[in-house]
């Protein structure tokens, strides 16, 4: 049967009411171990109705682990979980959601050619007389579901387009259809801009409010302050402490996590009269951005601002020579850079750190050291063959510099966790030896501790005078590491301030 | 600084051995398919272990060989050629006019001829796919079936037969006992393999298969390197014409016919996957001599061709099944 929304909530929530000292989800000494080497020693968490939940915990501390198994996909070896003081042990995600358990993850799985309506349906379609798709009635429902969320994506387009933070929101839009009584979020905003963002919450607030508990995985500490009732730190596999968020600060959320204190990276001096590394005279490509013209200096961290659809993402391909431009030119170091042509780019000292590794940074199925050695290769080779000593030596440097973290150079990247996955991506720009390094959203899904090592490692590269040219939609993030912050709104390049003197309420005034 | 050096020479030593061991221990399951069903043909029939018998049998496989060896550079890349089949008889036809009893010509000429014919008609399956953006099954096909009528327009449908002797000595000849086509592959799996793994062009096909976006972005020029992988499909594809051509002492309008399929299952069968990136020749090489392996094995039993297309279906479905299963 086809649970519409708004159909029957009353009962549910009466059901909450009475139950309402009990937790929802108690899970308890969990554990779990991959062919002898634990993933997981000790998970534990306590959910309870009406309130959002924050699990935190670095790459490797076993949030996935730990939410795999309470979903039914993995197979704990050890440990109890209790939804409502009922023992489960849930078989598939199927099994989950029938007993009122969803999850929304990182990795979104729409069918593209279907509309939104068939996507949120898919695979229990009202019918009519068991046989026929009814469609208008289909529509109707997610109709009404979007609008109950106030997600303003239109049901009958299609998936592929959608943008992606709209795609995001469908499956959000499809995990709550079930009406779940525990909804698992993993990163549900790595995608999306602040504007949904700001949505999303307050969606979950409604929905916390109809007695349900939602448990929020996310690296952004600001979301997790802003939404979250009570947290719990997992660090290498184990429970580490758990409590309201409002006892605690930022400061203390982060040395849980990381293990220690971290030491934020102080911004440089400002270098007076530095010579101009890039210089891009008034680039145009066609809808996307419109006469920007914008300089970096050596020595000099340059940050880009500006929502998602802002043409950000697209400034930086451009200037980089995926696309061509339509009008303009872009020089380094005096020497003007062959449009529309990467090979060139990287030849004349760019670099780029792509803003999704999976789908443009990294060759998922390749080894460390051939992902590390990709953009050198020609650099290395004597007519057309690898020179492996070389390239060895210098993988396994790369690998030391940039601390990526694996048994050997030989495993396959998609093993690795996010944050070393960013690694090796920043090694392998690094080896070609960049003056300038293009990177956007550079610590997009990496936790705190990797993060601050990225921020060092961007200063230190530029102070070595280099230049960095760095996109972020996170306004913290810009503003930690920018020597100037170049705002883009709608294709243009309207402010550039200065990143010493600006606020981040500034900043998000002067995007939108 | 001695240290120093001794340190780095070890632990690249290490690395090393470690980077020989992975895709030894992936191709040996394929070599555990090919003892066991070689044993069975071995018990099954006192002949099949003769070497004469594996002579013949390595002979058989060679043309299927070199055709495999070929596709798995274009599905390394994701991609497919279907048209091998039909571009080994054009080049071996284009070869075999030029060296009839009326027309003699020397042979080194016919074979450039057939190579090139090759090279030219996997060149224009490249372009067509990098170019135009043709999905590869789309243009392979098309090439599948202009290949066959081209050469069935140049011969007028009519085999070219009475080849001079220098000629049937590339498919009929020996070497100290190894028949040419033999060494022929040896020769072609050799030069690929260290194309595969030692070249800079080697990496950016398992690259480009694994991640066009991220090749690209890496600054790897991918439409040329995607192109190259046709161009040495239909190489081989001409090579592997010629060697046909030489062994059934005419050129034949109809020849290989359906070799593609053959060639496509040998590269499956090897766990080249279809979705690129990941695969190796040591794999093509025994999955073409597994298929050769069954045909010899039933042609031994006495098996009926009917029964043989069935019970080789069969095989190489398992087998991959298998594969999936290990993994």
């Amino acid at each position: 049967m086809l649970s519409l929304p708004g159909a029957e909530p009353e009962a549910r929530d009466h059901a909450a009411i009475g139950l309402h000292d009990q937790p929802l989800l108690v899970a308890e000494g969990i554990a779990k171990s991959f062919n002898g080497v634990p993933a997981l020693r000790d998970g534990r968490l306590t959910v309870r109705r009406g309130t959002v939940h924050a699990l935190c915990g670095g790459n490797g501390a076993g949030k996935s682990t730990f939410l795999n198994i309470v979903m039914g996909l993995l197979h704990r070896d050890e440990g109890s979980i209790r939804i409502e003081g009922v023992p489960v042990d849930f078989r598939s995600a199927a099994d989950a959601l029938r007993h009122g358990v969803a999850i929304i993850t990182q990795e979104l799985s729409p069918v593209p050619e279907m509309t939104v309506a068939e996507n949120i349906y898919l695979g229990r379609e009202p019918k009519i007389g068991g046989l026929v798709v009814d469609f208008p009635k289909m529509r109707r429902a997610a109709k009404q579901l979007l609008d109950d969320l106030e997600f303003d994506v239109p049901v009958g387009a299609c998936m592929r387009d959608l943008s992606l933070a709209q795609v995001q929101l469908v499956e959000i839009a499809k995990a709550l259809s079930y009406r779940a009584d525990i909804v698992i979020m993993d990163e549900p905003t790595s995608a999306i801009g602040e504007h949904e963002v700001h949505i999303l919450f307050n969606a979950l607030k409604r929905i916390k409010a109809r007695g349900s508990g939602i448990v929020y995985v996310s690296h952004k500490l600001t979301e997790i302050f802003e939404i979250a009732d009570e947290y719990t730190v997992f660090r290498d596999g184990r429970f580490i402490e758990s409590g309201p968020i409002s006892s605690i600060d930022r400061n203390h959320l982060v040395t849980q996590i990381v293990g220690h204190e971290i030491k934020t990276v102080e911004r440089g001096q400002p270098n007076e009269g530095a010579p101009i590394l890039l210089e891009v005279r008034s680039l145009s490509r066609g809808s996307h951005f419109k006469n920007i013209s914008v300089n970096v200096a050596a020595g000099e961290i340059l940050g880009i601002y500006g929502l998602l659809g802002s043409g950000r993402t697209e400034f930086l391909e451009t200037v980089y020579g995926i696309h061509a431009p339509s009008e303009g030119e872009v020089f380094l170091d005096g020497k003007r850079v062959d449009p529309g042509n990467p090979k060139k780019c990287i030849q004349q000292g760019m670099a780029m750190v792509p803003e999704d590794r999976k789908d443009v940074g990294l060759v998922l199925c390749g080894s460390i050291a051939h992902n590390i050695a990709l953009s050198s290769l020609a650099l290395r080779a004597v007519s057309g063959f690898v020179r492996r000593k070389a390239e060895a030596a210098a993988t396994d440097r790369m690998m030391r510099l940039n601390r990526i973290k694996a048994a050997s150079p030989h495993v396959a990247v998609e093993t690795l966790s996010g944050g070393n996955q960013q690694k090796v991506v920043f090694a392998r720009c690094l080896l070609t030896n960049p003056r300038l390094l293009i990177c956007d959203e550079p610590t997009r899904g990496i936790d705190e501790g990797s993060k601050q090592e990225i921020y060092a490692f961007l200063r230190e590269f530029a102070a070595k005078g280099n230049g960095v040219l760095v996109v972020s939609s996170e306004a913290p993030e810009i503003l930690q590491i920018s020597d100037r912050i170049a705002v883009f709104r709608q294709g243009r390049l309207d402010h550039v301030v200065d990143g010493r003197e600006t606020s981040q309420q500034m900043l998000t005034d002067l995007a939108s | 600084m001695v240290a120093n050096t001794m340190s780095n020479v070890t632990s690249d030593v290490r690395s090393r051995k470690i980077a020989a061991v992975g895709p030894y221990l992936k191709s040996f399951s394929i070599v555990i398919v090919f003892v066991v069903i070689s044993a069975f043909f071995a018990v099954a029939n006192e002949y099949f272990m003769t070497w004469l018998n594996w002579v013949n049998l390595l002979r058989q496989s060679s043309i299927n060989g070199i055709l495999a060896i070929g596709v798995t550079f274009v599905i390394l890349t994701k991609g497919i050629d279907l048209s091998v089949g039909s571009v080994m008889a054009l080049a071996g036809m284009i070869a075999a006019s030029l060296v009839t009893s009326t027309n003699q010509h020397l042979v080194l000429w016919a074979i450039l001829a057939g190579a090139g014919t090759g090279a030219a008609l996997g060149l224009v399956n490249g372009v067509i796919v990098t170019s135009f953006n043709v999905p590869p099954f789309v243009a392979t096909l098309g090439m599948l079936s202009m290949a066959r009528g081209m050469t069935l327009i140049f011969s007028d449908g009519r085999p070219v037969p009475n080849l001079s002797e220098s000629f049937r000595w590339i498919g009929g000849g020996s070497v100290a006992g190894v028949p040419m086509p033999v060494l022929i592959l040896f020769l072609v799996f050799a030069v690929g393999w260290i194309v595969l793994s030692y070249t800079t062009f080697g990496r950016y096909v398992y690259a480009v298969g694994g991640n066009e976006k991220a090749a690209k972005t890496s600054g790897i020029s991918t439409r040329t390197v995607v192109a190259s992988t046709y161009v040495i499909s239909g190489l081989l594809a001409g090579l592997a014409g010629l060697v046909l051509t030489s062994r059934t002492t005419a050129a034949l309008p109809q020849a290989g016919i359906g070799y593609e399929l053959d060639a496509i299952a040998a590269v499956v069968i090897g766990g080249t996957s279809l979705a690129g990136g990941r695969g190796s020749l040591v794999g093509t090489l025994f999955g073409a001599l597994i298929i050769g392996t069954i045909n010899n094995g039933m042609d031994l039993m006495g098996v009926s061709s009917y029964y043989q297309q069935l019970l080789k279906g069969a095989i190489i479905i398992v087998a991959v099944m298998l594969d999936q299963f290990r993994k």
